[in-house]
């Protein structure tokens, strides 16, 4: 396994045809995330303009304003390693994002939406918008961001750690739910 | 492991190992009668599991093509994705949220009840309450179902606060944490739940009933139950007297095997049940088997169903704890000044981070899109699960080009909505809002359709052979030793979560076949 994932690195290094770089802010919790607060992500097929443009095109379909650049980069890694595998998906993107123009990453949040309304019924579009989702909201990145725990069996569940603790609101009487520890 | 001859034809052969065909498994081998169980799926376990939830779905999804067609919104907004069934042995039972409420009384005579309505196919159910009664009470006993037999409910959870306190505010009377197939104290070898939130990705405690964990192994202990995994069912043959006498299937490595069988029971969920009879065509039965009245992948039901989310402006983080943990009886009632026949049930409903914007939101992005997720962790959920009405073209067919890895025809699946599947739908949205908005929701938002998780209805038991596939035991009218042993049989989808009645039913089918295999009848 290790020599055959060495030898995909070097390919990959070698067939790098684009990279996207950026920063995390200091003090971010995604800090915890990262080694380093530079990211560097290197692209096998896509080049560093659309890699900036999908980047783009993914910060203004899902905007959140404090998550960081670093957690889009992951959906350009996910588009840029599905279309090096599929050729019909490597042109559909590539002309996709031509048309959305060689400004769009540079340009104002409107003009951005504008863009994309105007290529928004394109199977184009509907792959970007669905991979954007399925990547961005499952990165540990987003989980840290929108407070979502995850995985809670290796915890013990939430049984002793806040699945009932809401107390902006009145008890449910016994009668209607049960008892926590189970005990009838 | 028991073995089975290929060629002993003195076996039951059952195809599918969820909540029907799992639970007869257990039933007739407990009884000294021998089983093969063909499962197409693989067999996971507590510890193998996925608590990534995109894998989890990769793990236990049923991801074979299916297309599908029709007004509903499901044939828009996921194309490749009409139903949302496992692929695994315990079939939805592993992915399952455990509710078990009962079909009402007078559900089961919908015909009777709501009348003659136009563009429907309503039928009464050929079973008493009565006698579907005690087998509710045997299954609840059987997974262990809260709020029964002195099963403590399920503890309140946060979402199931917000709902509760909703709830009342409006004015509902029924309203509590639902009968849950969840143990919540240690039974039957099984530990309690802890509030994972994971019930849809695998419980790996186990704490929630599914017949990979519970009936399965049970069959297999009696030494009667040859179970084979990743195996296809792809063909039911039947002899020159007209009788079925062995399944086709393909197997692991996908070689073509056949196995004789004395009985065979489909329990494939309603979709895989409908397609393998009708793929089972012959010179003799040109239509598929049991199919002479024409009546097979008819009436396909799905229950209407649909998320309506709240967000509040302090958290609720509904992620945590059993996920259907509650629920709203008010509206299971038959009241056509409603403008519908028919009721539903609220229930509560929470999902994970990656699953929501794909599965849970209505189509959208950009700004506002993005603000229904920024509010994640203030998010309360709520699921509609309403009766839908049978209409005979709502039907599963074979598709006329797409065929699957086996070259046989993959399943499509056409729904059109009646009026009063709108209906309802609107009056179940109103009320949810209504709900929410009475303890100061920021926002509402009424979603989507999502894939259908309960299928029924497609081989239905009838009264009267021309209105149906199967009698009150799910004995096809057609060819005495075909059964069909899932929610297929139903006869109409009432408004209740599936499974209980699902397992009440091949309770009960077990103590007929084997009465019937004793007598030598089949």
């Amino acid at each position: 396994m290790n020599s055959a994932r060495t030898t995909d690195r070097r390919v990959f290094l070698q067939s790098a045809t684009g990279m996207l770089t950026g920063l995390v802010a200091a003090g971010s919790p995604l800090a915890l995330f990262a080694p380093s607060r530079a990211w560097a992500l290197d692209l096998t097929t896509l080049t560093s303009p659309e890699g900036a443009t999908v980047l783009a095109a993914a910060r203004t379909i899902a905007p959140h304003d404090k998550l960081e650049d670093a957690a889009y980069a992951l959906v350009v890694h996910s588009i840029d390693a599905s279309v090096a595998k599929d050729e019909g998906l490597r042109r559909q993107y590539q002309e996709g994002l031509a048309r959305l123009g060689a400004n769009f990453a540079s340009a104002s949040e409107p003009a951005r939406v504008e863009a994309l309304k105007a290529v928004e019924p394109s199977a184009f579009f509907q792959a970007l918008r669905t991979n954007t989702l399925q990547v961005l909201y499952a990165t540990p990145m987003a989980y840290a961001y929108f407070g979502y725990e995850g995985e809670a069996f290796s915890k013990g569940g939430y049984l002793f750690r806040g699945f009932n603790d809401l107390r902006w609101l009145p008890d449910v009487p016994q009668a209607d739910s049960g008892p926590v520890l189970g005990s009838a | 492991m028991m073995r089975i001859d290929s060629n002993d034809d003195g076996a039951v052969v059952i195809i599918g190992s969820g909540a029907g065909g799992g639970t007869l498994a257990h039933e007739l081998t407990r009884r000294g009668i021998k089983v093969v169980l063909l499962e197409a799926g693989q067999r996971q376990s507590l510890a193998s599991f996925s608590q990534v939830p995109g894998e989890a779905f990769g793990q236990l999804t049923w991801l074979d093509p299916r297309t599908q067609s029709g007004t509903w919104g499901v044939a828009k907004d996921f194309p490749g994705l009409p139903v949302w069934t496992c692929k695994t042995v315990g079939g939805t039972t592993v992915h399952w949220t455990a509710a078990t409420p009962r079909i009402r009384p007078w559900e089961i005579r919908a015909r009777t009840l709501y009348g003659p309505v136009a563009g429907t196919s309503l039928i009464d159910w050929p079973v008493s309450y009565e006698e579907l009664k005690s087998y509710y009470q045997l299954a609840e006993r059987r997974l262990g179902v809260t709020r029964r037999n002195g099963n403590p409910g399920m503890p309140a959870s946060n979402n199931f606060k917000v709902m509760y306190a909703a709830a009342k505010k409006v004015g509902y009377k029924r309203v509590h944490t639902n009968h849950m197939a969840i143990n919540t104290r240690p039974r039957d070898g099984r530990g309690l739940c802890i509030q994972q939130g994971f019930c849809v990705q695998g419980c790996k405690t186990g704490a929630k009933w599914s017949t990979l964990y519970t009936e399965i192994p049970r069959a297999e202990a009696t030494g009667n139950l040859d179970l084979r995994i990743q195996c296809m069912a792809t063909r039911i043959e039947h002899g020159a007297d007209g009788r079925v006498s062995a399944v086709v299937y393909r197997d692991s490595k996908g070689a073509e095997q056949r196995q004789k069988a004395r009985i065979v029971c489909v329990a494939g969920n309603s979709i895989e049940t409908a397609r393998l009879l009708l793929l089972s065509e012959s010179a003799r039965f040109p239509q598929g088997l049991a199919n002479s009245a024409g009546q097979v992948g008819r009436n396909y039901c799905h229950h209407i169903s649909g998320f309506v989310w709240g967000t509040f402006e302090q958290p609720v983080k509904f992620w945590r704890g059993a996920v259907l943990a509650g629920i709203v009886e008010d509206e299971t009632v038959n009241e056509p000044k409603r403008g519908f026949v028919g009721g539903y049930h609220l229930e509560l409903i929470s999902l994970d981070l990656p699953t929501l914007p794909l599965v849970g939101l209505p189509y959208g992005w950009g700004r506002d899109f993005a603000a229904i997720m920024e509010d994640y962790r203030n998010m309360a959920g709520m699921f509609i699960c309403g009766e839908d009405l049978g209409r005979a073209d709502n039907r599963i067919t074979l598709d006329p080009t797409i065929k699957d890895a086996y070259g046989s025809p993959v399943a499509h699946v056409h729904v059109d909505e009646h009026d009063n599947d709108k209906a309802l739908r609107k009056h179940a949205q109103d009320q949810a809002a209504k709900m929410y908005e009475s303890i100061g929701a920021k926002r509402v938002i009424r979603s989507l359709t999502p894939p259908a998780t309960h299928n029924m209805c497609t081989a239905r038991m009838s009264a009267n052979p021309r209105d149906g596939v199967t009698n009150a035991w799910g004995q096809t009218h057609d060819i005495n030793n075909l059964f069909v042993s899932d929610g297929s049989a139903f006869s109409s989808p009432g408004s209740a979560n599936p499974t209980l009645t699902i397992v009440a039913l091949a309770l009960r089918q077990g103590e007929y076949i084997s009465r019937q295999m004793a007598a030598k009848n089949i």
